[in-house]
């Protein structure tokens, strides 16, 4: 079974109403779904809508058993699999802070600028980092940063969207 | 006109068409029960546990194909529905919940009977609402209403604060078409119907696999499935949830399929090369080992939640709908290239299953000094053909023995705790089923312990004269446990046996209640015309032979393919450890 597993980005649009996440998110506690990350904020404020992006890990059968488990919760609207759909582009935001001095700092300034990383607050001994990316590249920056003094990293999971003229 | 918000729910119920609740009243739902005190549209029965009223809910909902209806306080009241509520679910029952709940302004203090309802219930309702303003009441309570009915039936909870049921608005009536959020597709798709009718029409050794959800879909729909299977003179099984759906005297019909099912029905789902699966979930009760499932068939899967397909088995053919609309759209498809019914060219298939079924797979051995279980569901049969009964049951043993011994020619007829396996449910169920209709012979049959889990109903059942017969068959053992005690642990019979037992005649008695007893064979017959004939409720207590095991038997782990006829048939299956972590 694990051979075939692979990961997949759910888009769902659901009201944004009490209950909702619990609800989404429960579905995976009760049925030993894997969950690995998952983002939530309203995006249509007239229709009351929100999107929930979840990245979950599965074979196609039960992939598609989490589909269309989440198809049926009443509030949900719609559950798109972007992985299945076609192109998509996905992106999380990260906020890293590293602590340090002299070369050390000079050194995380340098690859910060390389990854195109904004310093959102400085101290004199102390960074914090903003990059957007792909999960990948993220992971790669907290990587270089991790010898350079990181101190603390805060990530979102991944928000997607379909490509090109298709809805998610 | 302004009224209060517990006016509006009496009246909003009443006007979607309620005409009983299930309840028991408590702090948080008296402005509630004022109202219903104050009307008579709606009528009240009062039970003695929360858990019951679900139950009787369910019992008049799979009854009537209406939806029951539950009142209930916060707190304990709403937590001693969660029992009820998930078997509602497992089993695809309406069920419209009402609890009541803390004022809005204490919810999250802890308040007196305070309990998270809606975080509780969660889990085991299909869909849960918690109503903070009076405005919503109308909508929310016809959307319940909706969601709990349409798509795959199942329960609905709406927490209602004592706030809201003391507001005052006024009252617009609900419409229940401008329920707009819930719609589910009852239409099944013309492609997939159209691959579905090209697998049927070429098969060679189909069978047909009905569960609830043809039940469910109504009478129209269990008659279209009749007249599908005579039109393709197919072979037909139904699950425990099935039974009825199918005459049980259609000639095409081989009886139940699955752990306890009938030799053939299973033997053909095996050895099938195209299986129709019509609102069946593939159970784990009914396919036996995954992997060994019907490893020759193409499969068809009606089901009107996509959710349930591809859900255990892999299938070749989809089809999201009603169960009624594809069974006549499969019907329209067949005749259309099928004229001449009765020419499908699978004869050699029936002959093979003819020789299943002379393996007369329900035969027992009967004895003349004790009556055997098996015997006293066979008396029962006979004396409850032609008179159109409706029968509940508990669970364990004389669960399978009533499904394997009782016959149902029509569907709604049949009222057992399928998914959840629920003790305790079959009485309470009896109650919701008679409140239906009083004039209905409606039977319990009850094992001992089973009936034991929610007894006090008795005292409804008296206070309403609900003539319910319950029918113990009373074996001192929680019999289903105890034989898989003596098949899988050595015989050692753990906390099985039903000590100190009431004596069920007096036990009646106490309640003004006709209490029956019958310990030898020849008596059977006397005591059930006794049951069914007398005017009011009885409690009939069956003392019956202790060490019945139920047969057949897939055992746990095996396919269907290894089932065991008897105690010696040494072709079925032998009990494995991997079985043995099965539940």
């Amino acid at each position: 079974m694990d051979a075939a597993s692979s990961t997949h980005v759910l888009s769902v649009l659901v009201d944004n109403e009490f209950g909702v996440l619990a609800r989404v998110v429960g579905l995976f506690s009760a049925r030993g779904y894997n969950i690995e990350s998952l983002t939530v904020a309203e995006v249509d404020r007239t229709q009351g809508w929100s999107r929930i992006t979840i990245v979950t890990t599965g074979t196609p059968m039960t992939v598609e058993q989490i589909r269309s488990q989440i198809d049926r919760i009443v509030p949900v609207h719609k559950v798109v699999d972007l992985t299945l759909e076609g192109p998509y582009v996905a992106r999380d935001l990260l906020l890293v802070k590293v602590h340090g001095r002299g070369e050390k700092r000079v050194e995380a300034l340098r690859i910060a600028d390389i990854f195109r990383a904004r310093v959102v607050d400085s101290t004199n001994r102390s960074f914090i980092f903003e990059l957007t990316g792909s999960a990948g590249k993220l992971d790669a920056f907290i990587d270089l940063m991790r010898p350079l003094g990181l101190a603390e990293v805060a990530r979102t999971g991944a928000v997607a969207l379909a490509r090109g003229d298709t809805p998610s | 006109m302004r009224l209060t918000g517990a006016e509006i729910i009496v009246r909003a119920l009443a006007d979607l068409g309620v005409e009983v609740v299930f309840g028991y009243p408590g702090g948080a739902v008296l402005p509630i029960y004022d109202a219903i005190f104050r009307q008579n549209r709606v009528r009240h029965i009062l039970v003695r546990h929360e858990q019951a009223a679900v139950h009787m809910a369910e019992g008049y909902a799979r009854s009537t194909g209406r939806i029951g209806v539950v009142l209930v306080t916060s707190g304990p009241g709403a937590t001693n529905t969660v029992t009820g509520l998930t078997d509602a679910l497992m089993d695809s029952v309406p069920v419209l919940c009402l609890t009541g709940q803390v004022p809005t302004h204490l919810i999250g203090n802890d308040a007196f009977q305070e309990a998270d309802t809606v975080g509780i219930t969660r889990s085991c309702t299909k869909h849960n609402y918690l109503i903070k303003d009076i405005r919503q009441l109308v909508p929310v309570l016809t959307e319940a209403y909706t969601v709990a009915a349409k798509g795959r039936p199942g329960p609905v909870v709406v927490d209602l604060p004592k706030d809201v049921q003391n507001a005052e608005l006024t009252y617009v009536a609900p419409a229940c078409n401008a329920v707009e959020r819930y719609r589910p597709k009852e239409k099944p798709a013309a492609p997939q119907v159209r691959a579905a009718l090209d697998l049927l029409l070429r098969a060679k050794r189909p069978i047909i696999y009905a569960g609830g959800g043809v039940v469910n879909s109504g009478p129209a729909a269990c008659r279209s499935l009749t007249r599908l299977v005579r039109e393709t003179g197919f072979p037909v099984t139904t699950t425990l949830m099935g039974l009825g759906a199918v005459p049980a005297s259609e000639p095409n019909f081989l009886g139940m399929l699955g752990m306890h099912g009938t030799y053939e029905a299973n033997m053909a789902m095996h050895d099938c090369d195209v299986m129709l699966n019509v609102g069946a979930r593939f159970d784990d009760r009914v396919t036996g080992r995954l992997d060994a499932f019907s490893p020759a068939s193409k499969k068809i899967h009606v089901d009107i939640d996509p959710s349930s397909i591809n859900k255990n088995v892999a299938v070749d053919v989809p089809v999201q709908g009603d169960a009624g609309r594809t069974i006549n759209a499969l019907r329209r498809g067949w005749k259309a290239e099928r004229p001449d019914s009765g020419a499908n060219g699978i004869d050699g298939w029936w002959r093979t299953i003819r020789g299943w079924q002379a393996r007369d797979c329900l035969k027992y051995e009967n004895c003349s000094e004790r009556i055997k279980p098996q015997y006293a569901l066979e008396r029962l049969n006979a004396a409850l053909a032609g008179r159109d009964a409706y029968v509940t049951t508990e669970v364990g043993q004389h669960q399978m023995w009533a499904a394997q011994f009782l016959h149902f020619e029509r569907p709604l007829r049949w009222m057992t705790s399928g998914g959840l396996g629920t003790m305790g449910y079959g009485f309470p169920a009896a109650v919701g089923t008679q409140v239906a209709d009083p004039e209905r012979l409606v039977v319990c049959v009850a094992g001992e312990a089973s009936f034991m889990m929610n007894l006090q109903e008795l005292s409804t059942v008296q206070q309403y004269r609900l003539p319910v017969k319950i029918f113990i068959v009373n074996n001192e053992y929680l019999g289903m446990v105890r034989q898989w005690q003596e098949f899988f642990h050595g015989s050692r019979y753990a906390e099985s046996y039903s000590d100190a037992l009431p004596d069920f005649v007096e036990l009646a008695q106490s309640f003004g209640i006709k209490g029956l007893r019958a310990e030898r064979p020849e008596t059977v017959d006397d005591l059930i015309a006794e049951m069914i004939n007398h005017d009011g409720p009885v409690l009939a207590d069956i003392r019956v032979e202790k060490s019945e095991n139920v047969f057949p038997m897939i055992p746990a782990g095996a396919a269907h393919n290894e089932m065991r006829l008897s105690a010696d048939d040494e072709d079925g299956a032998e009990h494995t450890d991997e079985g043995l972590l099965l539940v």
